[in-house]
């Protein structure tokens, strides 16, 4: 099989987003990437290995699963949920993940490096690895190592090595600086797995690759349970692999509504967001090796972000996904963190459903845009994770007494330690 | 030829190596980043590469990544750096350099940017995320202004590309010492003279060698090999832990 979501120019272009901006050090080990990446394209085997590990490994297919109790509350269109929730690790990060493990070890390489944010793809990469037999280290913005401690402990418990980032505003855009750096200096032994549909070429078109299985799953599934396309799909957008994972089987259905949910932080006049295609804030830079919209200030110095959901707390978005947004074929909202914690309390409350802080993005936008729909119509949100890693932001957001005595205990029961 | 090559190439009919340093325009501040120009060029520097911080310095080690980020902190902007540039040019005779990343070009209009390189009196840059095929609207605007484009050698390219490279390279070529960033040791070793061999095939340019060159004894091992020692995160490293006082002698210790 080959990418859905190919580059249209040369150079890893899509329209005049993507590009290849690396120090001269890199550019071998990124000709080497894309020439693995395209001998495995070409190999229809590869495909059904893949298929095969994420049926064996990782609860593939995901199943649809139709939210009967919100359809009634809204009274519109009919909601179905992609649970990319119920994959092994919890959120499509696994998809992207084992997809490349398999590409590494065509590549011969043992040792594998990962930048994470949540902490979910570090986690997904340390799991890959552990199964695959490699070695690898983990970077994370010592900011997120405070907030993720859970999946902090799970990447060590599974061999992995985590390094706290310690540079800049401390967070993800820190940590994939810092994991060029080890590229850049080990790229014999190591490949770099990039978590998001960002960065140079060609990693936006092969974590698309990956993730396009969502949206393969999800047409087939559709169709055989409603007959129909969906009319619209709504996915957040981080750096936008689970968005374009699940939109790039419909491309071509025009008929069928793209929808892209950022991180509207605070909210978007405050400029405390992560908002860069659905907000007025961002501009077109090249940074991290590759040209999109970027949150900068006027001289090019990137901005600090702010979402409740560490997964798309982010400065860039994928090229592919600014190109989308340039020929108007997705079209991008945003919703703000409170907004997105009464939509996570409602997914919970009425569907039995638990969202990832990055997934109640889609949710509350469906939860906005539903009542407007008539029940004919079938729209599909794409669960992208679960929401048992965001336990402590959650608590914290819903206030919860008797979480924060349990807390309290618990920190007096260390202390009592020698 | 360009005006940097046959200065280069005037300088090194006298010195059988010459040396570039590098500052981070407003670290530890502007007052000592000029202080730091004058003791250097005092001391015989032969050009100077002067960065323009940016917040996301992807092929920058921990060392000359600190000091971007605490120039950005202490209120470094590119006006500023620019008119500190205008400063030093006037002020000295050496060529000197702007290093920066593609985006504050980008950011600013790349051609706006080139003129205003120009204007500052600089006389080429060095864009580590700007290789040659990206360089489209760079290049022509380097070239009306008179400045030189300084691309990257490094011991991953292929000779191929280091031929491809060095068809859009103007004034002298950057020779990378070795995998990784900037600020980490390199052993120079015998190893080197086949990269170097491999960069002289592929230009006839000025070489100038750096990442991880610190002490006497790294440049002594360059000459006769390169036509440029490049100290970079060494003296970085100096001012951090003895101060801009002790610049001078150092640079003066270097060859
Ligand atoms: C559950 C979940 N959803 C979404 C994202 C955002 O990434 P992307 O936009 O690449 O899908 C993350 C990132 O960590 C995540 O963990």
């Amino acid at each position: 099989m080959t990418s859905p979501l190919s580059p249209d120019q040369p150079r890893g272009y899509y329209g005049k987003f993507g590009g290849a901006y690396l120090p001269e050090i890199l550019v071998a080990t990124f000709r080497e990437l894309e020439t693995a990446f395209a001998a495995a394209q070409a190999d229809p085997a590869f495909w059904r290995e893949y298929e095969t590990l994420m049926g064996e490994y990782s609860c593939r297919p995901t199943p649809l699963t139709f939210a009967e109790n919100l359809t009634r509350d809204f009274g519109g269109a009919r909601i179905f949920v992609k649970r990319e929730d119920l994959n092994h690790t919890g959120a499509h990060k696994a998809n992207n993940v084992m997809g490349q493990g398999l590409l590494v070890r065509r590549m011969g390489k043992k040792r594998v490096i990962a930048e994470t944010g949540a902490g979910q793809h570090g986690v997904a990469t340390a799991t890959m690895a552990a199964k695959f037999g490699f070695e690898c280290t983990i970077y994370m913005g010592e900011v997120d190592v405070e907030r993720q401690r859970p999946n902090v402990f799970w990447m060590e418990r599974l061999g992995a090595r985590v390094v706290p980032v310690k540079d800049g505003s401390r967070t993800l855009k820190d940590a994939i600086n810092e994991a060029f750096r080890d590229w850049a200096a080990n790229m014999d032994s190591t490949h770099y797995v990039l978590g998001t549909a960002c960065g140079p070429h060609p990693f936006p078109t092969m974590v698309t690759y990956f993730q396009s299985i969502i949206g393969q799953e999800l047409r087939k599934q559709v169709v055989e349970r409603t007959g129909r396309l969906p009319r619209r799909i709504y996915a957040c957008v981080g750096g936008g692999s689970n968005a374009l994972g699940v939109f790039s089987a419909f491309l071509d259905d025009t008929a069928v509504e793209l929808v892209g949910v950022e991180a509207g932080g605070r909210g978007l006049p405050t400029h405390r967001h992560a908002a860069r295609l659905a907000s007025q804030d961002a501009s077109i830079g090249v940074a991290q090796g590759y040209r999109t919209y970027f949150l900068q200030n006027s001289d090019g110095q990137m901005l600090e972000t702010h979402s409740v959901a560490a997964g798309l707390d982010y400065i860039g978005v994928s090229p592919i996904l600014a190109h989308l947004r340039d020929t108007g074929r997705v079209r991008f909202e945003s919703a703000t963190d409170a907004e997105v914690v009464a939509a996570l309390a409602l997914a919970v409350r009425r569907e039995g459903l638990i969202p990832a802080l990055e997934s109640a993005h889609a949710f509350a936008q469906a939860c906005k845009e539903a009542p407007g729909l008539p029940p004919d119509d079938v729209i599909v949100i794409n669960q992208s994770g679960r929401g048992d890693k965001d336990i402590f932001t959650v608590a914290d957001a819903f206030g919860d007494p008797a979480w924060e005595d349990f807390i309290r205990r618990k920190a007096a029961s260390y202390e009592r330690k020698p | 030829m360009s005006t940097l090559e046959t200065r280069i190439r005037q300088a090194r009919s006298k010195q059988d190596i010459l040396l570039m340093t590098h500052i981070v325009i407003g670290y530890p501040s502007f007052a000592a980043s000029l202080e730091i120009v004058d003791a250097m060029v005092a001391a015989g520097v032969d050009l100077m590469e002067m960065q323009i911080p940016f917040s996301e310095p992807m092929a920058d080690g921990p060392v000359i990544l600190a000091a971007n980020q605490k120039a950005l902190a202490a209120g470094s902007t590119v006006e500023r750096c620019l008119e500190f540039a205008t400063t030093v040019t006037r002020k000295h005779s050496i060529p000197f350099l702007c290093m920066s990343y593609y985006n504050l070009l980008l950011r600013a209009g790349v051609a706006g940017f080139v003129d205003r390189m120009q204007a500052a009196g600089l006389a080429g840059a060095i864009v580590p995320d700007l290789p040659p095929e990206e360089a489209g609207e760079y290049l022509p605007a380097m070239a009306r202004a008179g400045l030189d484009p300084i691309f990257i050698f490094s011991p991953s390219t292929p000779d191929e590309r280091l031929r491809h490279i060095a068809a859009s390279a103007r004034g002298f070529v950057y020779c990378v010492a070795r995998k990784g960033v900037t600020g980490l040791h390199t052993t120079f070793s015998a190893e080197l003279d086949a990269y170097l061999a491999r960069c002289r095939t592929a230009t006839k340019l000025p070489l100038a060698l750096g990442f991880g060159v610190q002490d006497a004894a790294d440049v002594n091992f360059l000459r006769g090999k390169v036509d440029i020692a490049v100290v970079g995160s060494a003296t970085l490293r100096l001012i951090d832990d003895r101060g801009v006082a002790a610049v001078g002698a150092f640079v003066r210790g270097l060859r």
